[in-house]
């Protein structure tokens, strides 16, 4: 069990000794290639478990962290779990030693990056295997803040500065809404742990809350994949070094919403409501994603549009399978878990071609400075092994054979063909658009894929648009990709494979209601002339024709105005609350201390008058009064004059000396009060402060009454009144009230409990001592700040020194 | 006599409010040691005054008074000393700064 949790914690405590390796060895090893080590050790470690976890077992782990809140550390391992964990690892090794090339070791500051790095990294580890609601929503947060630490890691553009708050700013957004979704589940559920809240489905279904909940998970699960609308901020992104984007951006990060949308399916699946939001959205974010990725002509931009769209599909393929939930097992819920099957089986072809083709802008960009497809071209000649590994992934992407994404795109036309006579919540009436919109929308994938491969790749080189020399990139840049595009390729011809231990295991863990043979989930790269074949077919011929014809149309979609894109809406949305919340503050944060008394004394008197007049409170008893003596209206009256004295005296001398007075009073009422050490204390300190008024006095500037207006003195007039009369008014009906017996009875024991007759005494120092230390602190502070203040040097008057 | 005391405090209160609703910085921390003052008042007065003998043990006697607001007072004397120490000569060091001691041409409200 501990080995587990060290492997899991690894980028962790890797990441403590970073620093240690760029400050000692980066001159003579990369640190890349220590950093590589954690996600390789992970991933060895992690492939031990594939045989057990396909045979159908799953692990659990508790590690006890606040125990009296109930939350632990239960980690949780099956094929879902697994499936991601080999992702986050395998990308991960591969992204390290591509960023070992990438990444400059004497310009780059490398120690911030592989931090970073290995906090994601650990982050997204622990967000798969937790089982704990609440540890899985830290670690969720803990991506985004990575995340935005990475895409920010050229912090001296402001590009990247401004992508990252983006990203921070919706994602973490998305990220509240799934807390709360959380809580609700938990509220509903009376347990953190998912696996409970799936064993306790009764509970759940038909609650009030199940509605609320649902949504609520989904806006987390739909900003962190980027999806319609909240999708705007992955195109920012695209500001981090590309090692980062082929890591966070394409295969990982983003995938934690599909991840988090399959670990809900068996609680919300089957709901038309979840059906249509995961189902339907996907769909729209597909075609909007394909079809704005056609107007880019940044490289980096056009991967991130289709990794929108692209993350679109595979949730659209979660969405329909989650109609499996809905008809249980028999033959219909089988077609739709293969749906699933499809999904999961996409997503892992994703990670590998838009990996590798994201690493092929980066070579590009790398190797000609530029990722403007405006400027490129004819790349194949100077670069053939990129060109070799864009031609792989592209096609891959494009849904052509031999390549894995043929076998998942058909999957999809399967699907949304199922679909679209599935018959309930209401398919009967508009399920033909599924297989329409993906249908187009996989023709506009194709088109910009061949875009992307051949306004790259193809056409004449003009090194004369290029600012530097061209030529292949090193070998160490290319193994990742290459690694990555022959996955593409094997993953083709021996689809099964991977099947049998890996997906299907993801696709028990998602539907665990469903038997699963592997016969049902069998894929195939023939079947035949059917309806899907068809439809590819339909993609291709149109797709090449359109592309054939692009020079004409697509000027025109880059025309589009920029007034009416989702970005726009956020940057007037932003500035707009920026603007109007300052304008707000600045109404009442005026700089005025002044004012901001005001506020505080009208809130005291407001609250607690109101309360007082609302409950009743104000009942004066004067039975238990105790006897007054002349001698002590005396004294008060004499504490009324001095009183008066301060607050009239035109005097510094006279406002001081009258305040000692008053202070001398107080500790003659402590004598009478029977406290003799009150009246000393008080008669000590009382001393001291004076001489410290009259010490400061000297530097002090005269009393002036004259810059005071009589509105300004009048507003002070009602409020002193009014916070004098709340506190008269407090006082006595807190004395007439007695709701509970004094306590001190327990203190007269001083003498038993802590050996001191002076009661007082004894509680300062034996019951309360903590307190009369840290009480003493807060004397060596004000002390120390006394000292710092009186001897700090004195610089020319007129030069601000307080900034 | 609590009545009494609570009526003093009260006053003691309005007049030390007035005060650091002023603008003058010296005026400010004359207010302040009065509402402590008043405060310190209130609090022994919340225990019940008069009730019996010092919190002393060892003497032969019935009652004592409560000793908890005692205790607390005492803390909140030694407190008081401290911040008014502190306040004073914050006073003091601005007046050096600034030139001026009006918290109306002291008042800042600078934005980043």
């Amino acid at each position: 069990m501990i080995t587990f949790y060290i492997f899991i914690f690894l980028p962790f405590l890797f990441a403590f000794l970073v620093p240690f390796l760029y400050k000692y060895l980066n001159r003579q090893v990369h640190t890349g290639w220590f950093v590589l080590f954690v996600p390789l050790s992970i991933f060895i470690y992690l492939v031990e478990y594939i045989p057990a976890v396909a045979s159908g077992a799953t692990f659990e782990y508790t590690l006890s962290w606040i125990p009296s809140f109930g939350i632990d550390i239960t980690s949780y391992m099956d094929g879902l779990s697994l499936l991601f964990g080999l992702l986050i690892t395998g990308v991960g090794s591969l992204v390290i030693i591509y960023s070992i090339y990438y990444m400059s070791k004497v310009r780059e500051a490398l120690h911030n990056f592989y931090i970073y790095l290995l906090m994601f990294m650990g982050a997204m580890l622990g967000l798969v295997f937790s089982d704990h609601l609440l540890v899985l929503y830290g670690f969720w947060e803990l991506t985004s803040v990575s995340s935005f630490l990475l895409i920010a890691y050229w912090y001296e553009r402001k590009g990247s500065r401004q992508g990252a708050l983006k990203a921070l700013l919706i994602t973490v957004l998305g990220g509240f809404g799934m807390l709360a979704g959380f809580i609700m589940l938990i509220m509903m559920g009376d347990t953190f742990s998912i696996r409970e809240i799936i064993a306790n489905m009764d509970a759940i279904q038909g609650h009030a809350l199940f509605i609320p909940a649902l949504l609520c998970i989904l806006l987390g699960a739909f900003t962190k994949s980027a999806q319609f609308p909240f999708g705007i901020w992955l195109p920012d992104a695209m500001e981090a070094p590309t090692p980062v984007s082929s890591y966070l951006h394409s295969a990982t990060m983003v995938k934690a919403g599909i991840y988090l949308v399959a670990r809900m399916t068996p609680i919300f699946g089957g709901s038309a409501v979840w059906f249509w939001l995961v189902a339907g959205i996907g769909l729209v974010t597909l075609l909007y994603g394909s079809l704005t990725a056609l107007r880019q002509t940044d490289l980096k931009a056009l991967l991130a549009y289709s990794t929108i769209s692209q993350l679109g599909l595979i949730m659209s393929l979660l969405g329909i399978g989650s109609l499996a939930v809905y008809f249980g097992p028999g033959e219909t819920g089988t077609v739709f878990t293969v749906a699933t099957f499809a999904a999961v089986f996409h997503l892992f072809n994703h990670s590998t071609f838009k990996g590798s083709l994201f690493m092929v802008v980066g070579i590009i960009d790398h190797e000609t400075g530029r990722r403007d497809i405006r400027y490129l071209g004819g790349l194949m000649q100077v670069m053939p092994i990129t060109f070799t590994i864009a031609l792989i992934g592209g096609f891959s992407m494009a849904g052509l054979p031999p390549f894995n994404g043929f076998l998942s795109k058909e999957m999809f036309f399967a699907a949304v063909n199922d679909v679209s006579h599935a018959g309930i919540f209401g398919l009967n009436k508009i399920g033909m658009l599924f297989p329409i919109i993906a249908w187009v929308a996989s023709i506009f994938t194709f088109v910009y894929c061949m875009i992307f491969i051949f306004k790259t790749f193809g056409g004449a080189y003009r090194p004369e648009r290029l600012t530097r020399e061209v030529h292949e990139a090193p070998l160490g840049m290319l193994i990742s990709p290459i690694i990555l595009g022959l996955l593409v390729i094997l993953i083709f011809f021996f689809p099964n494979v991977l099947g049998e231990y890996i997906l299907i295991p993801a696709l028990t863990a998602i539907l665990p209601g469903m038997p699963i043979s592997g016969h049902d989930v069998k894929i195939s790269a023939w079947h035949g002339l059917n309806t899907e074949l068809i439809m590819t077919i339909g993609v291709v011929v149109i797709g090449l024709l359109l592309f054939r014809t692009a020079r004409r149309w697509i000027q025109v979609m880059r025309n589009y105005p920029q007034g009416l894109t989702l970005n726009h809406f956020y940057n007037q949305g932003l500035s707009g609350m920026e603007k109007r919340s300052a304008s707000l503050t600045d109404r009442y944060m005026t700089g005025s201390l002044r004012h901001y008394l005001i506020y505080i004394f009208s809130f005291f008197v407001l609250l607690l008058m109101s309360s007082l007049l609302l409950l009743h409170g104000i009942q004066i008893d004067f039975s238990n009064n105790a006897a007054i003596s002349i001698y002590e209206v005396g004294l008060v009256i004499a504490m009324i004059i001095a009183a008066f004295t301060v607050l009239l005296a035109s005097n510094r001398i006279l406002a001081i000396v009258s305040l000692s007075v008053l202070g001398y009073m107080v500790s003659m009422f402590f004598v009478i009060f029977r406290a003799p050490d009150l009246a000393l204390t008080q008669m000590v300190v009382e001393t001291v402060t004076t001489v410290l008024f009259l010490l400061c006095f000297y530097h002090l500037p005269k009393m002036t009454k004259k810059i005071e207006r009589i509105p300004f003195k009048l507003t002070n007039l009602v409020i002193s009144v009014a916070v004098g009369l709340t506190v008269t008014l407090l006082a006595l009906s807190a004395n007439g009230h007695k709701l509970f017996e004094p306590i001190t009875s327990f203190f007269e024991n001083a003498y038993e409990l802590a050996g001191a007759k002076n009661i007082v005494n004894a509680i300062l120092v034996d019951f309360r001592g903590f307190d009369t230390m840290l009480e003493i602190s807060v004397l060596t502070i004000a002390g120390l700040g006394v000292y710092i203040l009186v001897h700090q040097r004195v610089k020319r008057r007129g030069q601000r020194e307080i900034k | 006599m609590e009545t009494l005391i609570v009526i003093l405090v009260g006053i003691l209160i309005s007049i030390g409010t007035y005060l650091i609703l002023s603008r003058q910085l010296l005026r400010i921390v004359l207010g302040s040691s009065i509402i402590s003052h008043a405060v310190n008042l209130l609090i022994i007065t919340s225990g019940g005054l008069k009730t019996g003998s010092p919190p002393l043990l060892g003497e032969k006697v019935a009652s004592f008074t409560d000793a908890i607001p005692q205790a607390l007072i005492l803390t909140a004397i030694v407190i008081n000393f401290a911040v008014t120490a502190l306040v004073l000569v914050l006073c003091y060091r601005s007046y050096q700064n600034f030139g001026t001691d009006d918290m109306e041409q002291l008042r800042g409200n600078e934005h980043e």
